[in-house]
This record gives C-alpha cells, sequence and structure tokens, in this order.
C-alpha cells in the first residue's frame, strides 16, 4: 500500500478512487451493496450474501460488484440489499431472504425491472 | 434520509382517518407530484399530533403552519400557495384559539426541520467498512491532513469548543473543554480513550458506527491525540461487540499501512497508534474510571474522582476519555468548521443527536437529527405512531440510567440544557416508548434489577441500596407494599444520588425518583387498592421480609 504523506498525496488517492467510482457508474455495471451490521446479520444477511454469489456463480454473471457496508438505521427492515445499475438512482430493498435475493438478481440486476414489493421507502 | 426543505404532515389518528386523512394525504401526494416537488418535500403520515375538533390536521415545517381541518379540495391551494410559491395560505390556518393545549407546542418550533440530518452517520451504511479507499473516496483523512499540517493543537482544541460539541456518552460535558485540560496537563505520556463500552440496555448507535464506520473513529482518535498531545490511543469495545472489532482492527490495519497511524503522520513529526481493548461483559466498565481500571488489567471498579482522568487517568497519565458518537463528530467539524456546526441543534446543544427507538412503536430503528427536536416529533414522525393506536405512557431515554419521561413532558426540546431545567436527562439516546399497558413499578422493578446485578460492589449506597429498593418494589409488585415503603423508596432514592461514589449508583435511583413524582397515584394504588391498574403485577400476597 502507498503511504500516505501529504494532503496532495490523499486528495490524489481520493480522485483515483473516485474515478474508479466512476468507471464503474459510466459503464453501466450493477452494484450490490448487503447491510452487514450486526442487526442485518442476525436478520440473516449472511445467507442474503451466499444467495447473492450463488446466483453470480451459477448463472455465470458477470459486471457486478457485489460489497458490504453497516446498518443503515432501518433494522425494522434487515435484512437490506441496495442496488445501483451505472447512473440509475439507488433503489433499497428491505427483507430480503434468500429467495427474494434470487429474484433481485434475476428480475432487476440482469432483468433491469426493480422488484416492487420490496422495494423501502423512506 | 435525503435532504428536504419542507416537511408534511397529516395526522391519522382514528378521529382524523374518519375525516378523510387517507384522502387528504393521497391528495397531497399526487398534487406534490404535478408540481414537481416530490424530491424537495417530504410528507409523512403522523398519529397523535394533536386536537380532535380540527382533524384532519396538516403541519407543514419549517413554518410550523397548522392547517386544519383541511379537505380534499384544500388540498391543492396549500401546495400551490405554501409549498410552491411559498406563501402561507393563511385562510385555511387552524383558527388560533385552536392551537392552544396539546399542539401549542409547535410554535416554539418555527424555523426549524425535525428532518434528519446526517453527520455522523454520514458514511454508515454507504460504504464498505472494510475498504479505506472508500472512506478516502468520502472524504475521509482530509480532517487529520488539516489538522496535522495546517492547523496548531490549540487551534484545533479552539475549533472543537467553538463548535460547542458536547460529549454524546450523556453527560454532555463539553469536548473541547475536556480536551483542553487535558493538553495544559504537563506529562511526559499522554492517552486518548474512545469509550465504546456502550452497556445501556436499548442503544446501540455506538455499534453501529463502529461497524459502519470505523475509519471515522479511528481518524478522530489521531486528530484528538494531536489536540492534547497523546501518542497513543485505546478503544475500548464491549465484549459482546465482535463484529466491531474484528472491523476496527481491519481499519487499523489499512490505517497503519497507508501511513495514517504510525510514526511521522502526514509528514509532520506527530506520531499515534491505536489498540483495541475488548470488555468482559460489565455495565460499570462504561464508566470512564472503571473503563481505565479495566485496561489497566485490573478489576472493573470505579476510581474516587477528584483527580478526573484529565490529569490523572490511565496509568496515572493526563487522559481524554470520548464516548463515540462525540468522536464521530470530529472529523465533520474540522472539514466543514464550526460555525457550520453551530447552525444545526441548539445553542446551546449544537449538533445532532443518534437516537435508537424501540418499544411500544411502529418503526423502531435508529435516527440522526438535529438537537431540540421534541419526543412527540419523534414518536410521531419518525417512530410511526405508537403500536395499535395505543396511548404514549412513558419514555425512557438513554437506557436504563436515564429518566423516565411522562407524557406531559414530550413536547419539551431534547438538548441538555432542556431536558436539565425540566429534571430529566438526555442520556446515551435510547428512546424506549411506552404504551398505556406498562405498568410503572413493573418498570421500576427491572431496571432495579439490572442495577443490582451490575453493581460492582465497592460502595455500600449502590450495592446494598439497589438491593433493597428491589425488594421493596417487589412486595408493592405482590401487592404487601405499605405507605411506609414508599418513604424508604424515596429515601433509597435519594441516599443512591447523593453517597454513591460513581455515575452508576448515582443514576440508579432515578426510575424510583421518576415514578413516584410522576406517576405516584399508580404506585399508590399498588399499596392502598391492592391493585395493579394494568394488570401486569402479579399481587399474589406474598411478602418478602426486607432487612
Amino acid at each position: 500500500m502507498t503511504t500516505v504523506k501529504s494532503l496532495e498525496d490523499l486528495k490524489k488517492l481520493r480522485e483515483a478512487a473516485l474515478e474508479k467510482r466512476a468507471v464503474k457508474t459510466a459503464s453501466g455495471q450493477a452494484q450490490v451493496t448487503v447491510a452487514m451490521g450486526t442487526c442485518g446479520i442476525a436478520a440473516g444477511a449472511r445467507e442474503t450474501m451466499k444467495a447473492i454469489l450463488d446466483t453470480i456463480e451459477t448463472e455465470n454473471l458477470s459486471g457486478i460488484v457485489v460489497s458490504q457496508t453497516g446498518c443503515i438505521g432501518l433494522c425494522e427492515k434487515e435484512p437490506i440489499v441496495q442496488v445501483v445499475i451505472g447512473e440509475q438512482p439507488k433503489v433499497i430493498y428491505g427483507k430480503v431472504n434468500p429467495e427474494v435475493a434470487r429474484r433481485i438478481m434475476k428480475e432487476h440486476v440482469t432483468g433491469g425491472k426493480p422488484v416492487e414489493e420490496y422495494i423501502v421507502t423512506a | 434520509m435525503k435532504a428536504v426543505r419542507s416537511m408534511v404532515l397529516v395526522s391519522n389518528d382514528p378521529e382524523s382517518l374518519a375525516r378523510g386523512a387517507q384522502e387528504v394525504y393521497r391528495s397531497f401526494k399526487e398534487e406534490v407530484q404535478s408540481y414537481g416537488l416530490e424530491n424537495e418535500i417530504s410528507l409523512t403520515m403522523a398519529g397523535e399530533v394533536g386536537r380532535k375538533d380540527i382533524a384532519p390536521m396538516v403541519i407543514v415545517y419549517p413554518e410550523a403552519v397548522v392547517y386544519g381541518p383541511v379537505s380534499r379540495e384544500d388540498v391543492h391551494t396549500i401546495v400551490e400557495e405554501h409549498l410552491y410559491k411559498g406563501r402561507v395560505a393563511s385562510n385555511l390556518q387552524a383558527p388560533a384559539r385552536e392551537l392552544t393545549g396539546r399542539i401549542a407546542w409547535l410554535s416554539a418550533r418555527k424555523g426549524t426541520l425535525p428532518a434528519e440530518k446526517r453527520i455522523v452517520l454520514e458514511r454508515a451504511g454507504l460504504i464498505d467498512p472494510d475498504d479505506i479507499h472508500d472512506y478516502i473516496a468520502h472524504d475521509g483523512y482530509t480532517a487529520l491532513g488539516k489538522a496535522l499540517t495546517e492547523m496548531t493543537p490549540a487551534s484545533v482544541i479552539a475549533e472543537i469548543e467553538n463548535s460547542g460539541l458536547r460529549g454524546r456518552g450523556g453527560a454532555g460535558f463539553p469536548t473541547g473543554s475536556k480536551w483542553k485540560f487535558v493538553s495544559k496537563t504537563v506529562s511526559d505520556k499522554k492517552y486518548v480513550i474512545c469509550n465504546a463500552d456502550e452497556s445501556e440496555p436499548g442503544t446501540f448507535k455506538d455499534r453501529l458506527i463502529l461497524e459502519g464506520d470505523p475509519h471515522t473513529i479511528v481518524e478522530a482518535m489521531v486528530i484528538a491525540g494531536y489536540a492534547v498531545g497523546a501518542d497513543e490511543g485505546y478503544i475500548y469495545v464491549r465484549g459482546e461487540y465482535h463484529l466491531a472489532q474484528r472491523r476496527l482492527a481491519e481499519a487499523i490495519r489499512q490505517a497503519r499501512g497507508m501511513g495514517f497511524l504510525g510514526k511521522n503522520i502526514f509528514g509532520s513529526n506527530f506520531n499515534f497508534d491505536i489498540h483495541v481493548h475488548s470488555g468482559a461483559g460489565a455495565y460499570i466498565c462504561g464508566e470512564e474510571t472503571a473503563l481505565i481500571e479495566s485496561i489497566e488489567g485490573k478489576r472493573g471498579e470505579p476510581r474516587s474522582r477528584p483527580p478526573y482522568p484529565t490529569t490523572h487517568g490511565l496509568w496515572g497519565k493526563p487522559t481524554a476519555v470520548n464516548n463515540v458518537e462525540t468522536l464521530a463528530n470530529i472529523t465533520a467539524i474540522l472539514r466543514h468548521g464550526a460555525g457550520w456546526y453551530r447552525q444545526l441543534g441548539t445553542i446551546n446543544s449544537p449538533g445532532t443527536k443518534v437516537y435508537t427507538i424501540l418499544g411500544n412503536v411502529n418503526v423502531t430503528g435508529l435516527i440522526e437529527v438535529p438537537m431540540g427536536i421534541t419526543l412527540r416529533e419523534v414518536i410521531a414522525i419518525y417512530a410511526k405512531g405508537m403500536k395499535d393506536n395505543a396511548t404514549f405512557k412513558l419514555a425512557q431515554t438513554g437506557g436504563s440510567s436515564g429518566s423516565i419521561i411522562p407524557a406531559s413532558l414530550q413536547d419539551t426540546p431534547m438538548d441538555f440544557d432542556s431536558f436539565g431545567r425540566a429534571g430529566v436527562s438526555l442520556g446515551s439516546g435510547a428512546l424506549l416508548v411506552c404504551d398505556e399497558n406498562t405498568c410503572v413499578v413493573d418498570l421500576a422493578r427491572v431496571l432495579l434489577n439490572f442495577f443490582r446485578v451490575e453493581s460492582c460492589g465497592k460502595c455500600n449506597p449502590c450495592r446494598i441500596g439497589n438491593q433493597r429498593a428491589y425488594e421493596i418494589l417487589g412486595n408493592i409488585a405482590e401487592g404487601t407494599g405499605t405507605m411506609k415503603d414508599l418513604d424508604d423508596l424515596q429515601k433509597i432514592s435519594g441516599f443512591l444520588y447523593q453517597l454513591s461514589n460513581c455515575g452508576l449508583g448515582q443514576t440508579a435511583g432515578t426510575p424510583i425518583r421518576d415514578v413516584l413524582a410522576h406517576f405516584r397515584a399508580e404506585v399508590e394504588a399498588h399499596v392502598r387498592l391492592k391493585v395493579c391498574p394494568t394488570g401486569v403485577c402479579p399481587m399474589s400476597g406474598k411478602r418478602t421480609p426486607v432487612l
């Protein structure tokens, strides 16, 4: 890893990270983020994550970035999965069990059509 | 979650629903969309907002204007005039004489928006906590870079002091002053400690911050170290928080790798490193001196104060102990400035507060809102009202050591000073909301059981007082309490507060005091009439002798 020795170094790192993200967005890449705080894990986020990874493997999908994040404050709706495809606005899903996760992967991530009944609105 | 400029609440108590609140809400949604305002305006159904005679009622923030009674036909005018053109539709406003009593609190909220505002939780749920690059992409470590390369330790402290940030662990001590005390103490070695013991029942804000955004704590601790002149830091994490510990350890490893921890950080001659120390499951170790003892490898018992940790802390050296949420505010303050921070919240308690909402409400979870929001607003807006349309009876703020707040105080702004004046404490941010089916004797008994078990036993008032109070409450719950028991309870509560060595004992008497102050009639019903009004207590007629 590079060592940061000045604000200039940090700025470069930040720009590199932002650029990486911009490239992802521009290429229409799908980002699937699973909330993996204690509340999420307790509600079954690990199984959800596994189902998502399984789907990617068995369906041989590409161009999908799967990542984890912390709790977003809606513990009631866990497990929560956030999907961003390219430049489209973020879609937040709640109560995503493995079955719903597979549906989201099939209908939204590959099919482009959000699974309306599990969308969480603020 | 998103920033909005206006907030519209439509009442949905049974009376309002009967008079067409649902239709009003739907028309609002349509009208707001037809004007293209859906991204600027938040629309919510809120229960328990006010009076029946002007139902259904519509409140528009931040002007805190009350319209009512509102029919479907009025919605168009309100949206066009008020939300689109920015003029209050005065002909539809509720008559001034109706704005008394239960909704009088609204006038005090003029100019404020009870919308969520995320500073502490800015990145939680957005970034990958295990990826330092993701943190850096979200302005991570810029505050540290700024502090180390452009500011002196004194100017960092001055900035925090000017921001008015107060400790979020419960006591509300000004953070800038604390740092100043430590920095002014002359010593060859100083420490910074992050108190992440968070053992208050019902509080989980620190866990969320640590799990979702661990780097912000690492960064803030290095800044604190620079400001006070310390080169070593400890994060004391509650033993049960395995995931938080793992994520912190990973964050520290990555920060070391990139030179944000270690020697000559940002090319300066400042060195700092952090250790993660796991607690072992004792509530008392959240008390800062017991926490220090625990890090030193001793039994977790509080020390006598003074001297305070700011002069004699870890291994006798000056130590700054800060709560997780307090530290999570630091980087934002340095990035945006003290002036920006002061715009949020109230004059004496600037900034935001994270609350964990639980109990008999429709939606439980976590929110971060500016200081000064009222309990009624939290319940109506964020908790979406009481479950099963029950009546709000009381709320307990800040976990077991917090206060019991009766319905009559639910319009008190939630900030350190207003709560202090009302004789209640804000605590750590847990909001346990209870409905009419909660028995206050039972509640107090559960709390005292907790304190009785968690008391470290070092001082007599706490060790014995909690046990006796628990036994007395047990007898009251069995229907064998006497009026003398009530006097004894009152006395024990006073002794606990006056004579205990540390915060645990001092706050253990609060539930008894609050219950006797606000719900005496209900307690007396248990004693005089041998009846538990809510039917919760067993009332078996057994009496256990109290020594």
